[in-house]
């Protein structure tokens, strides 16, 4: 455990879990989508619903959509700050069954009209897990440096993208793979010791089958 | 890094725990000694600032239901009437401000939650005040707590919404004890010691937060939190033994928090929450989503 979770993090009230988590969901959403956000549709389940306005939750989780890290004061005028950069918004609530208490549903839509989905929990502490990403049931808390990649199910993918880490001694703490059903889309996640390079995710990308993959740093603490 | 209170004063031996802490940090993160202090260094400064900024007599929350409080608990300390004295009261007032700053989002550290927040920067501050601390040993202070804190959050909980507010303010607490033995000249025995009366006076507490909000009555719960944070050391430093194992009492926290009804774990249903008069305040404010 890193004593820096247990004195910090550093961030905007009033709660680690409706505001610093929140934050921390809308800017790993941004950070997946590459680009800047223009529509997005977000949908609050459990408690996020019932308290999110008091909490700052939606300013929190604008505010990370917009590239805002949870110590940034500017989370506090996020919404403010939204309207004036033009970035179309939606709240409402959602019901999840099953979900997790703090969870948010998220559908951006970046300014090169990418789109993402994603539904993210807010644990405790100012930490986050995805649970559901494009479609696929995933787990990762972005605490760690993350490889995520879409690609075909079909066989050879693990081997060839750890076959890349292997080469350029790149080692994997954890791996998964998720897929919507046989020889549909894939996903793989990595969890890795070490941060990617350009020229290593170019590499990823033109491996055969890859449609896309994207790195996320290691969170500072 | 996962150690029970046992084993940080074992590792720690004739030498503090915060020796240990800032090694073994330094160690998991493949930084140096100075540069992990450096970033406790900034949470220092940072916890600084929000005591500024809680002070602020016309701060308030989006709920409108706190701040600008802790400036009047400060004109009552400024003034000499203070029933607690200076020292202990000025730690409740900068308690009562961070915690007033995080509930008007304001930029404060989590000690260890954002919730309790306050507890910690006010017992270390007042002592760099009060007593004259060195930054350097009040940075060495926070270190002791975050190793006490980090022992609670592996064997017990952190999270109001599964151990109730003993696992928030009743650590928070635990950690500052700890830290004002070690800036008095406590052992590490001692430090846990305090750390384990601070948590047997909080043990059992609950998590109503009225509309589930984190701000009645966890502002008010810091100010009291930090009482007991004082006196828990007072004990330990006077020559007074901790009747029970430290590192039991955490286990017992657990448990106690275990066997806590969901309505008193977070969820704004029981305790203070259910109250009829706290209901009628939040209606009057448009603060639900």
């Amino acid at each position: 455990m890193d004593l820096f979770d247990l004195i910090g993090p550093v961030m905007i009230g009033p709660s680690s879990s409706h505001t610093a988590g929140a934050a921390r969901i809308g800017l790993t959403a941004r950070m997946l989508l590459g680009e800047d956000v223009a529509r997005a549709d977000i949908g609050f389940h459990g408690s996020f619903a019932k308290t999110y306005r008091g909490h700052g939750t939606d300013r929190a989780i604008v505010g990370g959509l917009m590239g805002m890290q949870v110590d940034d004061l500017r989370l506090r005028n996020s919404l403010e700050l939204a309207t004036e950069a033009g970035l179309e918004l939606q709240f409402s609530p959602v019901n999840l069954r099953g979900a997790h208490p703090n969870t948010v549903k998220l559908t951006i839509t970046g300014a090169s009209g990418q789109r993402l989905t994603m539904e993210a929990a807010s644990v405790g502490g100012g930490n986050i897990e995805v649970h559901r990403l494009d479609g696929m049931n995933v787990s990762f808390t972005g605490k760690e440096n993350t490889l995520i990649i879409h690609h075909d199910d079909v066989p050879g993918k693990v081997a060839a993208v750890s076959g890349i880490m292997a080469r350029r001694r790149i080692n994997i703490g954890n791996m998964s793979v998720y897929r919507r059903g046989a020889g549909a889309d894939a996903m793989m996640v990595f969890e890795l010791d070490h941060e990617l390079d350009d020229a290593i995710m170019e590499e990823i990308r033109a491996i055969e089958g890859v449609q896309s993959a994207t790195f996320l740093k290691r969170r500072p603490c | 890094m996962d150690f029970t209170l046992k084993e940080w004063v074992n590792m720690a031996g004739k030498g503090s725990i915060a020796a240990v802490a800032v090694q073994m940090q330094a160690h998991e993160t493949g930084m140096t000694a100075e540069g992990v202090r450096d970033i406790m260094r900034s949470h220092l400064h940072c916890m600084q600032e929000a005591v500024q900024e809680g002070l602020d007599p016309a701060l308030k929350s989006v709920s409108g239901l706190t701040g600008g409080q802790a400036a009047l608990l400060m004109n009552r300390i400024r003034s000499g009437k203070s029933l607690c004295g200076g020292l202990l009261g000025k730690a409740e007032a900068y308690a009562l401000a961070t915690a007033e700053c995080n509930a008007c989002m304001g930029k404060i550290v989590a000690a260890p939650t954002a919730g309790a927040c306050g507890i910690l920067p006010g017992a270390v501050l007042a002592m760099m005040e009060e007593k004259s601390v060195s930054e350097n040993r009040a940075v060495d202070a926070l270190f002791v707590a975050a190793a006490v804190g980090q022992t609670i959050a592996t064997q017990a909980s952190i999270s109001g919404a599964e151990g109730g507010c003993q696992a928030e303010c009743g650590a928070a607490a635990a950690m500052a004890a700890a830290a004002l033995t070690f800036m008095e000249g406590g052992s590490a025995k001692q430090c846990v010691d305090a750390a384990a009366f601070a948590i047997m006076n909080l043990l059992g507490l609950v998590c109503d937060p009225v509309g589930g909000l984190v701000e009645v009555p966890c502002v008010y719960r810091n100010v009291g939190s930090s009482g007991i944070a004082f006196t828990s050391a007072d004990m330990v430093l006077s020559g007074i033994q901790c009747p029970i194992e430290p590192d039991e009492i955490i286990s017992v926290m657990k448990e106690v928090g275990d066997a806590l009804p969901s309505s008193l774990r977070e969820t704004g249903e029981g305790g203070c929450a259910s109250c009829p008069s706290a209901k009628a305040r939040l209606c009057h404010r448009e603060i639900r989503g």
